[in-house]
């Protein structure tokens, strides 16, 4: 099922006659490994569905898996199955070297950002049942792999920190707190949501030609900061001359590719569009 | 750090039947552009016909309208200049930020308005003079 290559038959080689600590955890692995084998065969019998996952597999560092390829997961559904789901089955089950981020499961962390039939999707967010079967599952696209379904996210934290992704002002209120109005708070909400986990930026077309575009989710990231009313004129205008930049804002051709894939539905393009206004009325002079 | 590969078209036009309404209003609108810029040559090309004398410039038009193809081309042409009328009003509204829930539905009913209006133009142009 998997083409996780064959671990080598060492315990005849090792000549001592004495059980070494390696030895005794070889071994106590391996009989881990017998079990969920098992269990997973059980698991199989036992299931009436299951689903077949085909995952991207990629690792430069093991001879024999440096061609990428697709494995092939048989796995068992259940009510409510997410993609991280079936993946984790896949790895606890099958194959213990197959590699993705994932940490809270709920939509939060932003680690499980995946390629799925063709989609940029949170795995812990896109149920099973909403997918076509097979279910093809790859690492984000205009991203280096780094293996399996990791990717190397470096580029996409510069540009966000380019942004300068924090609330900062020169206009400090004496004694009291930094209070914002219902109606600022209402129109920042939806960009205060991004968790950072670049669906968007790899499906834009134009961040994918152009490694300098600062991208959807950190265009966001400005707007959230630059419409907060509490960091001032000096501020607002420090923050619309960084996006208003040759590969801010203006790289947007508003193709909606980031608005349709956030898994957190932030109207990405329509904060996009609104800088550009904003950045055009600061640009006007009338004399 | 991380070795990279070349998924190579996977990625980009390889995925086409997967693109979404904006995406392909963006090819189409990129494509109608350079069209039209390449229709506009040959048009100052027959009207520069003009300049040699008004008879000429009759001669030039009525040739290039006995041939088939070139009609079969303006109805094509048409279509074009249609969709990136359409397509250009919807950008408008996309960019004043008006109705962005709705961007698709405009693309598609640009796709509607073009096709009515080229079938519709279909007897005009092939018809001939």
């Amino acid at each position: 099922m998997s083409t996780q290559i064959k671990e080598r038959d060492t315990e005849t080689e090792s000549e001592s006659s004495e059980e070494s600590e390696h030895q005794t955890r070889r071994l106590s692995e391996k009989r881990e490994r017998a079990d969920m084998k098992e269990r997973a065969d059980n698991d199989l019998s036992e299931h009436d569905e299951t689903v077949r996952l085909k995952v991207f597999r990629y690792d430069p560092e093991v001879e024999g898996k440096k061609d990428p390829r697709f494995d092939t997961f048989e796995v068992p559904f259940t009510k409510g199955m997410t993609v991280l789901d079936a993946l984790i089955y896949a790895r606890d089950h099958f194959d213990s070297s197959l590699t993705f981020r994932h940490s809270c499961r709920q939509a939060v962390c932003g680690s499980d950002a995946l390629f799925v039939n063709g989609r940029q999707r949170l795995g812990c967010k896109t149920q099973m049942v909403d997918l076509e079967w097979p279910v093809r599952i790859e690492p984000l696209p205009h991203a280096d792999v780094v293996k399996d379904l990791i990717v190397d996210m470096e580029h996409f934290y510069d540009q966000m920190e380019s942004v300068e992704p924090y609330f900062q002002t020169n206009e400090l209120p004496s004694g009291e707190e930094q209070r914002q109005s219902r109606e600022n708070r209402e129109k920042v909400k939806m960009s205060t949501r991004c968790i950072w986990c670049s669906a968007c930026m790899s499906s834009c077309n134009v961040a994918a030609g152009d490694n300098e575009y600062l991208g959807p989710a950190a265009i966001n990231k400005a707007y959230r900061f630059a419409m907060d009313e509490r960091e001032g004129e000096d501020m607002k205008a420090h923050r619309l001359n960084i996006i208003e930049q040759e590969h801010g804002v203006w790289r947007c051709q508003t193709q909606f590719s980031c608005t349709e894939v956030c898994p957190k539905d932030i109207p990405l393009t329509e904060h996009i569009q609104e800088l550009k206004r904003e950045a055009v009325k600061s640009n006007l002079k009338f004399w | 750090m991380s070795q990279s590969y070349d998924r190579g078209l996977i990625e980009d036009f390889g995925r086409w039947k997967e693109f979404s309404a904006g995406m392909w209003a963006w090819i189409f609108h990129k494509f109608t552009g350079w069209v039209l810029i390449g229709y506009l040559f040959t048009h100052v090309a027959v009207l520069s016909s003009a300049t040699v004398s008004g008879e000429v410039y009759t001669q030039t038009l009525q040739s290039l309208e006995s041939l088939l193809v070139v009609r079969v081309l303006e109805v094509g042409l048409l279509a074009v200049a249609a969709f990136h009328i359409l397509n250009g009003i919807r950008l408008l509204f996309v960019d004043l930020g008006i109705g962005l829930e709705a961007q698709d539905k405009a693309f598609y009913a640009a796709m509607v308005a073009t096709g009515v209006i080229t079938i519709a133009s279909i007897p005009t142009f092939l018809g001939g003079i």
